[in-house]
């Protein structure tokens, strides 16, 4: 892939013209966003075909919440459509309206100093980041969602997934994983706080239907067009609970020191949504038997310690179970699909989450049985 | 003393505040008063000790992996994979 090597190296040179000072350069993210270092800032290009609105009102939030969210130093436009932008049919899917500038949207932030793979070998570092990263998810859910805030990103990950699985294949694992995936509850568009009072049924991509769910299989163009509205609907969290700020892709990934204290970052999924969602991949990870029992409980009590909303604190499962489903078939996918593409066997712990898939489809079946 | 039982002689023996006699001969115990108490609120703490399982602190999905390996993340190849998954979307 020499020219989209080439073309990834354009995209770094813009980056580092943007950053206010010079300084050492170093390429920290290469994937639908391109992340470099540039002396004491980080430079971001953001996918193409990002909302530019929605992105400002994102990059806002993250702006006004000091203490939780590292706050930007600014955002740009690149004037010239860069190659990347061309290429990505995901990006055409989105029907660009007229006049729509085509440049990749880059944001410049505070170097942080990030939690990363390397502070986990010492084995001290992981308890401190989750409990951390619990506290700041917690003030973060209970901070009032500023007006016309866009939804949160993270049910649009998974259909994203999805769409990617739909296209290496099929295999018994992708099968597992689609059945999994089936029994989500059907794919509903979050109610777009921005459309408050209007019927939900007015919007053209609500009335879920079985036919949406095979859509989602099958329709790569039509589904991620639904992306960001489309979401599972699990067991009713109350009106309160399903309309908080969420950080709609959180991991250890997105947590930086910046002037001794730890901070939230990456605001592309941040939004109004079910805040368990924030705390579904963890949970997921821990129903799959990947992440040890005493750092996922370490990690719930700091959220709920802190006051978190997302869960109720007698029964968090109650609320977690349905995002937590979700997240696992979306980490399935993601997995299966690497492996898939790179001609590999599933690693331990893409096979881990396969089997979490497998366990989901049989106790779906059991409880069928048990109302029936 | 004399065993009740085979008029063997009974060896006296201390252990944890308990007093007991014990038969050479048919090895058969003599307790004290109380002492049968004290040994049953013993041996109760003692498995409470080592068999209790620490409370459910948040409980699990009906779906969940049985846990209780205690092998996360330490083999070199899970190892690589899982610590990547911590830090990716």
């Amino acid at each position: 892939m020499l020219r989209e090597d080439a073309a990834s190296a354009t995209l770094v040179d813009e980056l580092v013209r943007l950053a206010p000072r010079s300084g050492p350069v170093t390429v920290l993210k290469d994937t639908r966003v391109l992340v470099v270092r540039v002396g004491d800032v980080v430079v971001k290009a953001h996918p193409p075909g990002t909302e530019e609105g929605d992105l400002r009102r994102r990059l806002d939030a993250a702006g006004e919440l000091p203490g939780v969210m590292l706050a930007p130093l600014g955002l740009h436009r690149l004037d010239s459509p860069d190659r990347l932008d061309r290429l990505d049919h995901l990006g055409h899917a989105e029907a660009p309206h007229a006049g729509r500038p085509s440049g990749r949207l880059v944001t410049i932030w505070p170097a942080g100093e990030a939690l990363s793979p390397d502070d986990l070998a010492d084995g001290t570092m992981p308890q401190d980041a989750w409990e951390s990263g619990a506290r700041l998810l917690a003030h973060l859910h209970a901070s009032p969602p500023p007006a016309a805030m866009p939804p949160a990103g993270g049910p649009g990950r998974l259909v994203r997934a999805m769409v990617e699985l739909a296209q290496v294949g099929d295999s018994a694992e992708t099968r597992q994983i689609r059945e999994a995936y089936r029994t989500l509850a059907e794919p509903l568009h979050v109610p777009d706080p921005r459309a408050a009072g209007r019927p939900t049924d007015d919007h053209p991509t609500a009335g879920p239907s079985s036919a949406d769910h095979r859509a989602a299989e099958h329709h790569p163009a039509r589904h991620i067009s639904a992306g960001h509205r489309a979401a599972v609907r699990g067991p009713e969290p109350s009106r309160g609970r399903r309309h908080a700020l969420t950080h709609g892709d959180w991991h250890l990934g997105q947590l930086v020191r910046h002037e001794g204290a730890w901070l939230l970052i990456d605001p592309d999924d941040l939004g109004v949504g079910d805040p368990a969602w924030d705390l579904a991949r963890p949970a997921a990870w821990f129903a799959a038997g990947l992440l040890d029992p005493e750092l996922w409980h370490t990690f719930l009590s700091a959220y709920v310690g802190a006051g978190g909303i997302a869960v109720s604190p007698d029964d968090p499962w109650r609320e977690l179970d349905l995002p937590a489903r979700a997240l696992t078939v979306q980490l399935a996918a993601t997995a299966t699909v690497t492996a898939m593409r790179a001609g590999s066997a599933l690693d331990d712990v893409a096979a881990a989450l396969v089997s979490s898939c497998g366990r989901i489809v049989a106790a779906a079946g059991e409880r069928r049985q048990g109302e029936g | 003393m004399e065993c009740p039982k085979c008029r063997g002689h009974m060896r006296t023996f201390d252990r944890n505040g308990i007093h007991i006699e014990q038969c050479d001969n048919c090895k058969g115990i003599f307790l004290d008063y109380g002492e049968l108490e004290s040994l049953t609120r013993m041996e109760t703490q003692w498995a409470q000790q080592q068999y209790a399982p620490p409370p459910p602190a948040h409980g699990g999905p009906a779906w969940g992996a049985p846990h209780g390996g205690g092998h996360y993340g330490h083999h070199g190849h899970r190892n690589r994979s899982w610590v990547g998954m911590l830090f990716s979307s």
